[in-house]
């Protein structure tokens, strides 16, 4: 991506409308911009409430969605729009067969920028080729969660700041869309990433390769253990390790006992240590840990609102109020 | 006797075609796959696999009567074999040769191995795969293939 384009004065001049498919596309620069814009919005949110009165913001899940999609839902109307939802793929013409293709040229022509999340790899690229409004990218199968990295990384930039900054990032690395995410937009930062997990679950290769390719490989560490690092860590990003990923319920029983973590685990860890989730948890995180200093899962959560408050305002934006001119 | 005048005699001239020459041994076969030349259709082909060679200690060569390489095959045939020149041939005499660049992206000529990618669906997009130095990178999933190319060209 060469630019989000800003809706106040300040953003305006090198970015332009466009989709936001991975976070790959990124710059440090863009990342910023949109952190700093949700700061502003999160300070006060009265400034924009009508900003976008006119806007309507397509929703298209084809997978089941709770905070993803609440969240743009809340941000778009918080902003003064509204939404045009798709529904459940049961009570729509994709149950007819219609193309993702043939989708969102339709549902295109209804909104002015669309929010799609779909169970394959590359379905938000390919959609995005297909229409000509801003296409957000809410999730493609193991692929990619753009917009959970930006509300990421404004929860770590709150608790601990992504300069000289330790991170472990645990769980199911392999098929984790918002891990993938993260860890590529993290390699704009001075950051050391430790990836956890089973042998089974690590990172795909093709995951490592790009991280390689941006950053020293002495940030980059995989671990199948946390015990060994989780002294040196400023925050732990734990994800779910799925169930439907093993064989059998014992394999999984005695993975996932392994990397799930309670307040006798932390106390090897540092006293300002930050615990992040993406949201659902199942039991990877004990719940007496929720009342604990270290717990930001969630504030992270609700940072979801402002940061694609944000995310639309800069994307829709512009000095012709709303109207996209390209 | 050089080296050529050696494997001319193993593999017959061709009055008019494309000799594709230093090919990779052991990849003979899966450069007329890329062609998509079966013998079906009658065409004279030759193959020869594991020739001596100066460049290589081996190398593959195919001859094919009446064909010219597309841009497209050019480019895919860079993938599996990277060293290859291609002779075009009229009236038994070498007309033009180029070696084989190795293009940024390809295409419509290879289809994803990742079941779990949307191009593996039926939806109305062509496939594109970036070239690596060590393979191809699918444009939409992202999967990288080092191995085995050959058998994902979409025939």
């Amino acid at each position: 991506m060469e630019g989000l384009k800003g809706n106040a004065g300040a953003y305006t001049n090198e970015m332009r409308h466009d989709h936001l498919i991975t976070s790959k596309q990124l710059s440090r620069g863009d990342i910023e911009t949109v952190l700093d814009r949700a700061a502003e919005i999160d300070e006060d949110p009265s400034a924009v409430a009508d900003r976008y009165a006119d806007t309507l913001l397509g929703l298209l899940f084809f997978e089941p969605s709770t905070r993803t999609k609440m969240s743009f839902e809340t941000a778009m109307k918080r902003l003064g729009g509204d939404v045009v939802d798709m529904g459940s793929v049961e009570s729509s013409s994709v149950k007819k067969g219609e193309t993702l293709a043939d989708t969102v040229r339709v549902i295109e022509g209804y909104a002015d920028a669309l929010v799609l999340r779909h169970p394959k790899q590359g379905a938000a690229q390919m959609a995005s080729e297909f229409v000509d409004v801003p296409l957000l990218n809410a999730g493609d199968g193991a692929g990619h969660h753009p917009t959970q990295t930006l509300l990421d990384l404004y929860t770590i930039r709150e608790n601990a700041g992504l300069e000289d900054l330790t991170i472990g990032i645990m769980g199911d690395l392999k098929y984790g869309r918002t891990v993938h995410s993260l860890a590529h937009a993290l390699t704009n930062f001075d950051v050391h990433q430790h990836f956890i997990s089973p042998e089974s679950l690590q990172l795909p290769r093709e995951v490592v390769y790009d991280l390689h390719q941006e950053q020293d490989g002495t940030q980059i560490r995989e671990h199948e253990s946390l015990e060994e690092i989780l002294p040196s860590l400023d925050v732990l990003y734990v994800t779910r390790i799925q169930r439907e990923r093993f064989p059998d319920e014992n394999e999984y029983q005695k993975v996932a006992g392994e990397y799930q973590i309670d307040t006798d685990t932390l106390e090897a860890a540092s006293d300002e240590l930050t615990i992040m989730h993406p949201l659902p948890r199942v039991d990877e995180i004990a719940p007496e840990i929720d009342e604990t200093d270290h717990a930001a899962y969630f504030d992270q959560a609700h940072n979801g609102v402002p940061v694609r408050m944000a995310l639309l305002d800069l994307l829709l934006g512009g000095d012709d109020g709303g109207v996209r001119d390209d | 006797m050089t080296e050529n005048d050696d494997h001319q005699l193993r593999v017959s001239k061709i009055q008019n075609g494309t000799v594709i020459d230093h090919v990779r041994a052991g990849q003979a076969l899966n450069v007329l796959a890329i062609l998509g030349i079966d013998g079906s259709e009658g065409e004279e082909v030759s193959v020869g696999m594991n020739v001596p060679s100066d460049r290589f200690a081996r190398k593959d060569i195919v001859k094919v009567e009446d064909r010219e390489l597309s841009q497209d095959e050019v480019d895919v045939l860079s993938l599996i074999a990277p060293d290859a020149t291609i002779n075009i041939v009229r009236e038994y005499d070498v007309v033009e040769k180029h070696r084989v660049d190795r293009p940024e992206v390809v295409e419509g000529v290879l289809s994803c191995p990742n079941a779990g990618c949307i191009t593996t669906d039926d939806e109305p997009v062509t496939s594109r795969f970036e070239v690596l130095d060590d393979g191809v990178r699918c444009a939409y999933c992202g999967t990288i293939v080092r191995e085995g190319i050959a058998s994902l060209i979409d025939t």
